[in-house]
């Protein structure tokens, strides 16, 4: 399955895995990326039971697609514009946000940033250049050519990327960033976090294309095919494929192959459209033992190390979603705020006139989103 | 499901198999529809994103694909243009499509396919061809979905003549409806309130009758207030209605309008002439909604009649919200106090 770097131009279908000649990050890098990755799989496994318990309506996970966002970040500079789909929690994490931040957005709670105006995992972290989440399929591609053009515009050697899944690749805006991308060169990466499926549909059903790497031909973009689930291959390609399109070299689509290991959402049932066997194959490729291996093997890390690690993390996603949780939910002029930038006046007096005969009943909430 | 569902090849045989009297979701019922569609009309093709293997995220199709195969019950990629623009194709083409939108929060990639070529081709053609088809689409707040799974569109597509706007809102209304909307020789958008899907459940006949698309529906009739709303907004009115007539001794009359497009003007104007005050309750953003053109309606053919001025009660003119969704929908309080306000003028 390794292929070295240096074969991506001739077989894009060839999945490109971890190059132990390549590029590696120093020790202090690995550990964050690996701590960013436990991390990932800690919070959740706590959103999970948050949303069980109905302390919160909803939730997406990434469990098992953790090294697509951690090896692509960490290649990344934190000027370079980020549109995610809503399995990326991991980006703003790496640039700085606090776990708190992300837990105050799935309460949708007072303090947070959104005023609780998106439901759980549609984050926004626009001063780290991580644009806000909608949950509409493959609208934010086109965005990364936009940012890429501005890039371009500007004179910097800044890039855009864009995460998006295999199904996306069927939505319109995925061919619209293409063919923009492509035909002005722009300095833009498509992640196409490849989990194989699409909520029920498989991969297979998606698409016509052997390879979703290989829709990039047809619009000028080079597409490449990498091991998703190694963090290191994937951290080596993006790095190579972003100074490639900052030398003005042009966009790439990168596809992820990775698999989601929950269901699509906490509102699935994975088990009606599983194939049989897979879950099991790719339990086995799980992102976050390969790196542990590589980890110790390398002697960056100890097994009680490791350990430690896991109790410090889990600790802090509890302590920061106990915050948010007694956190009380925004006032009534938020629902108003942020519409326009200035409040149109017969806006407020809708509100004003509600608030006028409803200030003091609790209206109890609806029960949990059903999807 | 809990119904066990048999093809209709067995003439006499009811095509669903439950007791007539158990009351079932609308989830149920609209499932009972498009069984029965499929089952009696090989025309009719049923597609969309996840419909066919796991039965639709709210399993409005579940068991449809095992029963009719993949070819009648078609999982399709993940394109909403591609999924009307091929519906176009295949009603020219002399199929009966059903496709589903998975959320009306998510029609808009195929908006295009839907104003441009679906609601125009009778007319641009003269006359000579359309495009029958039933857009099925779930809409609505209510389930904490945020901005993504909870809009009420309907106004974008009542503005487009050429295809019809149809809201259920009961079990009973539900099956009914879509199976006079598959009869439609025009093509119709038949959106669905999520938040109904599993709740209140409701007696449906095991084979129902198509309710004809057009002529609204009387839930109640009253002397001095007539209310006018459509899916999940008429049990909210309802329940306000029944409180403020069990407080005041009022008479309140309230119409389910059920096709948005084309309206019944004639029950909205006999009904105004009648009570002389006009409550119109939308979940929508208020402005631009759906609500104001009956505003106008009323305004317009039956001014003189008004003892007080029109009144809207709606969403507010805001994006959805997550955190205080349970402020921004109309809920039976609200409307009771606009129906006092009303009364009181």
């Amino acid at each position: 399955m390794t292929v070295s770097a240096s074969s991506q131009t001739k077989a894009p279908q060839a999945l490109i895995g971890f190059d132990p000649k390549g590029v590696v990050p120093a020790n202090e890098v690995l550990l964050k990326m690996y701590t960013l990755m436990l991390t990932l799989r800690l919070w959740d496994e706590r959103s999970l039971k948050l949303q069980r318990s109905g302390r919160i309506s909803f939730c997406v996970t990434t469990k098992g697609e953790e090294a697509t966002q951690v090896g692509t970040v960490a290649a990344l500079r934190p000027t370079d514009w980020v549109f995610p789909a809503y399995r990326q929690a991991g980006i703003p994490l790496w640039r700085g946000a606090s776990l708190e931040s992300l837990a105050h957005q799935i309460f949708g709670s007072a303090k947070d940033v959104c005023l609780g105006h998106q439901m759980p995992n549609h984050y926004s972290f626009h001063h780290l250049h991580f644009a806000s989440v909608s949950s509409v399929i493959g609208t934010q591609i086109v965005h990364a050519s936009g940012a890429a053009l501005a890039a371009q515009a500007k004179g910097t050697d800044d890039v855009a990327v864009t995460y998006f899944g295999d199904g996306a690749t069927s939505a319109n805006d995925f061919h619209s960033a293409l063919t923009i991308a492509g035909a002005k060169k722009a300095p833009a990466l498509f992640f196409c976090v490849n989990n194989h499926y699409a909520i029920s549909l498989h991969v297979s059903q998606q698409t016509g294309a052997k390879y979703l790497a290989d829709k990039g031909i047809g619009y000028g973009v080079k597409g490449v095919r990498v091991d998703g689930n190694d963090v290191l291959a994937v951290y080596q390609t993006t790095l190579a494929m972003a100074e490639r399109a900052r030398r003005g070299e042009g966009p790439a689509l990168i596809e992820l192959v990775t698999y989601r290991l929950n269901p699509h959402s906490s509102s699935d049932d994975d088990a009606r459209y599983r194939l049989k066997g897979e879950m099991d194959e790719w339990i086995g490729k799980d992102p976050i033992p390969r790196f542990e291996a590589f980890l110790l093997e390398k002697g960056v890390l100890s097994p009680p190390q490791i350990d430690a690690l896991k109790i410090q993390v889990e600790a802090d996603i509890l302590e920061a979603t106990k915050i948010a949780q007694e956190t009380p939910l925004p006032n009534w002029q938020t629902l108003i705020e942020g519409v326009y930038a200035e409040i149109p006046a017969p806006l407020q007096a809708d509100l004003d006139d509600l608030l006028a005969y409803e200030q003091g009943l609790s209206l109890p909430h609806p029960g949990a989103f059903p999807l | 499901m809990n119904a066990t569902m048999t093809p209709s090849s067995q003439a006499s045989a009811p095509l669903v198999q439950r007791h007539p009297e158990t009351p079932i979701t609308m989830v149920q019922a609209i499932n009972e529809a498009l069984f029965q569609a499929l089952a009696s009309d090989p025309r009719v093709i049923v597609f969309g994103e996840d419909v066919g293997i796991s039965g639709g995220v709210f399993r409005v199709t579940e068991g449809l694909q095992a029963q009719f195969g993949e070819k009648r019950v078609v999982d399709m990629p993940l394109s909403e243009a591609g999924i009307i623009g091929s519906a176009y194709g295949m009603a020219l083409a002399g199929m009966i499509p059903v496709p589903e939108i998975q959320f009306a929060d998510y029609i808009f990639p195929a908006f295009d396919q839907i104003i441009s070529e679906v609601a125009k081709l009778r007319y641009r053609s003269g006359g000579d061809c359309a495009c029958p088809m039933v857009i099925r689409t779930p809409y609505g707040g209510g389930i904490r979905g945020g901005n993504y799974h909870s809009q009420s569109p309907e106004a974008y597509f009542t503005q487009t003549p050429g295809i019809k706007v149809v809201i259920p809102s009961s079990p009973i209304e539900a099956k009914g409806l879509l199976l006079g909307a598959l009869q439609s020789p025009d093509p119709v958008l038949f959106m669905e309130p999520k938040r109904l899907y599993r709740s209140p459940k409701g007696v449906v006949p095991l084979e129902a009758t198509p309710i004809p698309l057009g002529p609204a529906r009387l839930v109640q009739a009253g002397q001095d207030l007539s209310v006018f709303c459509y899916g999940a907004m008429v049990d909210i009115c309802h329940a306000a209605a029944k409180k403020l007539q069990e407080r005041d001794g009022v008479s309140i009359e309230i119409i389910d309008l059920r096709t948005l497009s084309p309206v019944d003007e004639a029950s909205i104007l006999t009904s105004v002439r009648k009570t002389g005050r006009a409550l119109i309750v939308y979940e929508a953003p208020k402005t631009g909604g759906y609500g104001a053109e009956i505003s106008a309606i009323i305004a317009e053919k039956a001014v003189e009649y008004l003892k007080a001025p029109i009144k809207r009660v709606a969403g507010l003119d805001t994006p959805y919200p997550y955190s205080l969704e349970s402020v921004y929908m109309p809920h039976p309080l609200r409307v009771m106090r606009a129906m006092q306000a009303l009364l009181a003028f």
